[in-house]
């Protein structure tokens, strides 16, 4: 039920002025490029009348995450983004993008607003992971990003969901569960940064080691096309969204719009049914029974 | 480490083990009918899949589900070492397939889905085989009408399988969002450690979350949130006692007490099986 995108249209594929191919972790930089839309620039240019809600109602207002209603191509929807900052002093106030707990629990206060009023969602993801910290441990990081799986998995209307930054592990999976995943052409999606995987593996983030972390990651948007993660890839403008934001915008609000047309169309346990099998797909290609003789020799 | 044991040197080491809490060497015989409890100070030992069916489960009630379930390398990643081989090299050492065994068994008489991860396999770390087995494991104790008790023991993601084992959090959190629409218990034990990936997905939203004592639970790891912070981190930070202070997990439950628990919480739960009536489970 998903149209593949039409070849030809998405040479995701980018390449340099001399016709190499962008390196994994030359698109980790473009996707982290300070001056690259984030999802208020993406509010400003796509929704009207967009109402931001504040606080997860129980402890704090966190700034790393942008929430609210609003309208997309005049129909009301839902929104949760993450907002890493454009300049130094947003990107303190907005903790680098970096959610406390208090930021999902306040977009599990949108996906339950989009439930009960009936409101596709639409989600932007940009950050390199929740907050590593002991105030986020303290008061429940891991259930709060739990809690968001299991909220977005039952939601029974349309969610569309957009990586059009740097997706970095758990902290932005926790706005992925979507009916279809799109992602801009330079933004990437990993399980973890290749920083971090570097410092793992080889025990040092040297540019080369993070490099090929990066590489064999594949976190680049050709590579989750491939590994049937994402439904489809976003174009941008010629050398990356932040060279016109403007054109970013309407490129990816025609993909917004052509998929919540469709999906508005199904029924809402279809919806959700459909999202279900989704994610029970991710990976199942690559599992399998070995034969009933050797699992005796193994016990 | 909660939990570490050492054997004790010399030609008698496999007799005795050394506790690494309190540094108390006892008979290996004597602290395995102690349920690999330090017998002095009482910190528990890691355990093996067998190990913990032998605490919980009726002896002989156990049958294994999709043991034969197995991965391949879906990225072709290669480290120190081609993941192919590390994956090779566990399965011989842990005699299964991959990080997690699931199946049915009964306590105390009550049948339940289990699944219990492997931290000995790869530090129990999720891909696409635990994934596959935990959800089928939820949509098995969905359509047979079973209660499910998780045993969590692992690092988090597999990175080696990079996006598609993140992803298996939201593959599990998905099929345990539709086992609960049936109105059966799910009980998740927080065993150490529990972190990351199956930290942030099924192994904290238990209908009740019982923890081991000492077990190192959280998010991010230690190392990490230490670079965040001047100050050093408290002794007992992301310990159960802590989750426990801090309102995120029910109870701390010792290996000695653990089965009855489970036996009273699981009828206590499951007294009414409410959902038959009112749901039919969905194939
Ligand atoms: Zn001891």
């Amino acid at each position: 039920m998903i149209r593949r995108p039409r070849s030809g249209k998405n040479n995701a594929d980018r390449r340099h002025a001399d016709g190499r191919e962008l390196t994994a972790i030359e698109r980790v930089r473009l996707a982290r490029e300070a001056a690259r839309p984030q999802t208020l620039d993406y509010v400003e240019r796509l929704i009207d009348e967009f109402f931001e809600i504040h606080g997860d109602r129980r402890f704090a207002d966190d700034d790393a995450i942008v929430a609210g209603i609003g309208r997309f191509d005049g129909r009301p929807v839902a929104l949760v983004g993450h907002q890493r900052g454009h300049t130094t002093a947003e990107r303190i106030k907005r903790n680098f993008g970096r959610p406390n707990p208090e930021g999902y629990r306040k977009a599990a206060r949108v996906y339950e607003l989009a439930e009960r009023f009936v409101l596709p969602l639409l989600t932007f993801i940009d950050t390199q992971g929740a907050e590593p910290g002991v105030g986020a441990e303290e008061r429940g990081q891991a259930e709060a990003i739990a809690r968001n799986l299991e909220l977005m998995a039952r939601l029974k209307t349309p969610v569309v969901a957009c990586v059009i930054g740097e997706g970095g592990s758990g902290g932005a999976l926790a706005l992925s569960v979507g009916n279809v995943i799109l992602m801009q052409e330079n933004a990437c999606f990993s399980v973890i940064t290749p920083e971090g995987c570097a410092a793992i593996l080889w025990r040092e983030a040297s540019p080369d080691k993070v490099a090929a972390a990066a590489q064999a990651l594949k976190l680049s948007a050709p590579d989750l096309l491939r590994l049937g993660v994402i439904e489809e890839i976003v174009e941008e403008p010629p050398g990356g969204a932040h060279r016109d934001p403007n054109q970013a915008a309407r490129m990816l609000g025609e993909a917004i719009g052509r998929h919540l047309r469709r999906l508005s169309r199904c029924a809402p346990q279809v919806l959700r049914r459909q999202r279900e099998r989704k994610f029970a797909k991710i990976g199942d290609k690559f599992v399998a029974p070995v034969s009933v003789e050797k699992t005796r020799l193994l016990e | 480490m909660a939990g570490g044991v050492e054997r004790a040197g010399g030609p008698a080491a496999e007799l005795w083990v050394k506790c690494s809490g309190c540094a108390t060497v006892a008979f290996r015989k004597q602290v395995e009918r102690n349920l690999n409890v330090c017998l002095k100070c009482g910190l528990h030992f890691p355990l093996t899949v067998e190990q913990r069916l032998v605490i919980v489960a009726d002896r002989g009630s156990w049958r294994q589900l999709d043991a034969d379930l197995a991965g391949v390398d879906p990225l072709g990643f290669v480290d120190w070492k081609p993941y192919t081989q590390r994956l090779a090299q566990a399965r011989a050492a842990a005699g299964r397939y991959d990080a997690v065994a699931t199946g049915v068994c009964e306590i105390e008489h009550r049948r339940v889905a289990i699944g219990i991860m492997d931290f000995q396999f790869m530090g129990g770390s999720m891909g696409v085989v635990v994934g596959e087995k935990l959800a089928r494991l939820f949509a098995y104790a969905g359509r047979s009408r079973l209660p499910a008790v998780i045993f969590c023991a692992s690092g988090g993601a597999r990175m080696q399988e990079g996006i598609l084992s993140l992803m298996q959090m939201a593959k599990v959190v998905s099929a345990l969002a539709r086992y609960r629409e049936l109105h059966l218990p799910y009980l998740s034990i927080l065993c150490h450690p529990t972190t990351g990936g199956v930290a942030a997905s099924f192994a904290m939203l238990g209908d009740l979350n019982l923890a081991e004592p000492g077990a190192i639970i959280g998010f991010a790891g230690r190392r990490v949130i230490q670079q965040t912070t001047p100050q050093a981190l408290p002794a007992d930070f992301q310990r159960a006692e802590s989750l426990l202070a801090h309102g995120m997990v029910d109870a701390i439950v010792t290996r000695r007490k653990l089965r009855p628990a489970l036996a009273t919480l699981l009828a206590l739960l499951g007294h009414c099986d409410k959902g038959r009536a009112r749901h039919r489970p969905q194939s």
